[in-house]
């Protein structure tokens, strides 16, 4: 599926050169962007297509209401993108937009992200978009200026991979998951130079929300594109949102999709097979997302520098039983586990419960659309009632650009995708949770088997 | 970008798997509009716990760095390279990088430099025990060279050179210091063509 992609893109081939491609869509968010509209600026080069380009502040964005940014700098940075959008001639869903959101929930909420489309955003986790059977994929900031100023980007051919999950997710056990269940098992680094396809019964039955937090983690486990070929649950997803086909060209798109599957006998260079039956609620218990084990289990012995420096930085003695791990603070957000299905399920862990003494906890939707959407089916009260600060829109503590971070020495539970030494504020410590698993620890005040909540 | 063509300079080793772009330059620091001035900041939590290896006095200045690896995974901030190239790096060595990485080092002028572990242990070790050597990165030629070490000059060899093998395109870009996006804008034609064969359902966001 992506071969076919990728051939329906080709601009211009040339032997021993990378391919030229078309983008379909640039999403573009203020953090990986000012440097290249200011570069196109001095070089007198004017932006291909403003009309196939969207822009989004999320990764600043304060999330408590307001709207001044946490410093000057930050400030400054929103500026400069609204001053580009403006100048440009680029939508732009800002601060206090009703579709704003992070870059990667607003694309397939609003219908912008199609099957069969090319996508690249500033930013890793595009490949999230791949859920819809778009390939995606993040770019830095010379390739957005390569992007805006030509509408294509030159790529080397990666090489495919099948992800196959087969049989019933056990109850309780989430998309997330199954990611971080994929990656402790290949590694943070398996992935690279590849586009994972997944695919099998566990992945066709997932809803699309469950389908983008498992295309989302794909950069996790070092491939830059993860894609689900399209299916009836991608076509009812975005049947009727704003930017989908409408009318007449609705079952034209709906054919066209149709043929984007993988042939039968495609051949793929590299496959891994996950029995769904057998996962668990997984645990980060490291500073990479590949360091993760199943919550019945314990901290592992140390195999590596690498490991060793990691239990180090996260203060736990191997042998620990994963369940005993105490954490200070839950994050329920992100562009991993920040949509209404999300949000559904921590609720109903929380509701009617009170969040542990000892813990702060926040629950930041993915976009201004889901905070609307909760709030209409009463699940902020539940969050409040239960003790959760309730926030606006953005990435929030999943990166700590905004004023939400955490203190050195903090252990978190959250819902997002990174575990990085420092990601979630200097010296802080992350563990990788599903939604169920962030609610259920923010109640009992240490790491422990949402099943139990349920 | 300026062009690339032999670098001979002091070789500092960062002895780590798996150094994601949070570690190279934390969150912090990305919200400068500007290209530069990332330098000071480069492995600004590692730095901070004192006695961080590359800022020993021998390694100050360096050009070179080798490491382990995956070297650049996470995420795509191009403000990796650039704060690295700020540093005043120009090449890194690593047996394997993020693919992001990559891509960003060859389009802002950072070689990276795939090597096979074997080699990058053997680098590692000789910027560990002789601090302040120098190596030569020869992207003409797509060699290195070290010098040799007290067992090579029994044997009667002189300096120890070792291929690598690198994407051609990103290579003559290099060696030619190229502008990527004046390279594509020759192409408009093809794109404009390109773009009247696009279907008609696909979206506009304006
Ligand atoms: S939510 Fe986190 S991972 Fe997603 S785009 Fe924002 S900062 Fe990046």
């Amino acid at each position: 599926m992506a071969a076919k992609i990728w051939e329906s893109h080709v601009v211009a081939a040339h032997a021993g050169e990378p391919d030229l491609l078309y983008v379909d869509l640039h999403l573009v968010h203020e953090v990986t962007s000012p440097q290249a509209f200011e570069s196109l600026r001095l070089s007198n080069r004017r932006i291909r297509r403003p009309d196939l380009t969207l822009a989004t502040m999320d990764h600043d964005v304060p999330t408590r209401g307001g709207r001044r940014a946490a410093d000057d700098l930050a400030e400054r940075q929103m500026a400069a993108l609204e001053e580009n959008c403006r100048r440009e001639g680029i939508a732009l869903f800002g601060m206090g937009s009703a579709r704003q959101g992070i870059v990667h929930v607003i694309g397939p909420e609003l219908g912008l992200t199609q099957p069969g489309m090319l996508i690249v955003c500033g930013d890793s986790h595009t490949s999230t978009h791949g859920a819809l059977g778009a390939l995606a994929f993040g770019i830095g900031t010379s390739e957005v200026e390569h992007v805006l100023a030509t509408q294509c980007l030159r790529q080397a051919r990666p090489k495919d991979m099948a992800v196959t999950v087969e049989g019933a997710l056990p109850l309780g056990v989430t998309a997330k998951d199954i990611a971080l269940g994929l990656i402790a098992r290949m590694g943070v680094a398996g992935g690279q130079g590849h586009v994972i396809e997944y695919r099998g019964s566990t992945i066709r039955g997932l809803s699309m929300e469950g389908r983008l937090t498992v295309c989302n983690m794909t950069i996790e486990g070092g491939a830059r594109a993860g894609m689900v070929a399209p299916d009836g649950t991608t076509a009812a997803y975005l049947r009727g949102r704003p930017y989908a086909p409408a009318m007449a060209q609705w079952e034209e798109a709906v054919d066209h999709w149709r043929a984007l599957a993988t042939d039968g006998d495609a051949r793929y260079d590299r496959e891994v097979v996950i029995d769904a039956r057998a996962l668990e609620p997984f645990v980060s218990w490291g500073t990479n997302p590949g360091q993760s084990v199943p919550i019945s289990s314990q901290v592992p012995q140390p195999k590596t520098e690498t490991d060793e420096r990691a239990l180090r930085y996260m203060a736990l003695d191997p042998g620990t039983a994963i369940e005993a791990i105490a954490i200070d603070r839950v994050f329920i957000g992100s562009c991993t586990n920040a949509r209404m299905e999300d949000l559904r399920i921590a609720a109903k862990v929380v509701r009617g419960r009170t969040v542990h003494p000892r813990v702060r906890a926040m629950v930041v939707p993915g976009s201004a659309s889901v905070k609307r959407q909760a709030e209409s089916e009463g699940l902020d009260a539940v969050f409040r009632e239960a003790g959760f600060e309730w926030r606006d829109a953005g990435c929030s503590m999943c990166l700590g650009m905004n004023a939400d971070i955490l203190g050195p020495g903090e252990r978190c539970a959250s819902t997002s995708n990174r575990n990085f030494e420092g990601r979630q504020g200097s010296g802080g410590r992350t563990h990788l949770v599903s939604p169920p698993m962030a609610a259920a620890a923010a109640i009992a005040g240490h790491l422990v088997d949402a099943r139990e909540f349920v | 970008m300026e062009p690339f063509t032999r670098l001979t300079g002091v070789l500092a080793p960062l002895d780590r798997a798996d150094v994601d772009t949070d570690q190279i330059i934390p969150k912090q620091f990305l919200k400068r509009i500007e290209r530069s001035g990332y330098g000071p900041f480069l492995f600004y939590d590692w730095r901070r716990g004192g006695d961080f290896i590359l800022d020993r006095p021998a390694y100050r200045g360096a050009s070179i760095l080798v490491t382990g690896p995956n070297f650049g995974c996470g995420s795509s901030r191009e403000h990796a390279p650039w704060s690295l190239l700020d540093a005043g790096f120009r090449a890194v060595i690593a047996p394997s990088f993020g693919d992001i990485f990559t891509s960003n080092s060859a389009r802002c002028g950072l070689l990276p430099v795939v090597l096979p572990a074997p080699v990058t242990r053997r680098l590692i070790d000789l910027a560990t025990r002789q601090p302040g050597v120098e190596i030569t990165v020869d992207l003409v030629e797509n060699r290195i060279t070290l010098p040799p070490t007290p067992s090579d000059l029994n044997k009667g060899g002189g300096s120890v050179s070792i291929p690598f093998a690198i994407d051609p395109f990103f290579r003559d870009c290099f060696l030619n210091g190229w502008d990527e996006v004046a390279l594509s804008l020759r192409q408009e034609a093809a794109i404009g063509q390109y773009e009247a064969t696009r279907p008609h359902w696909l979206p506009v966001t304006r």
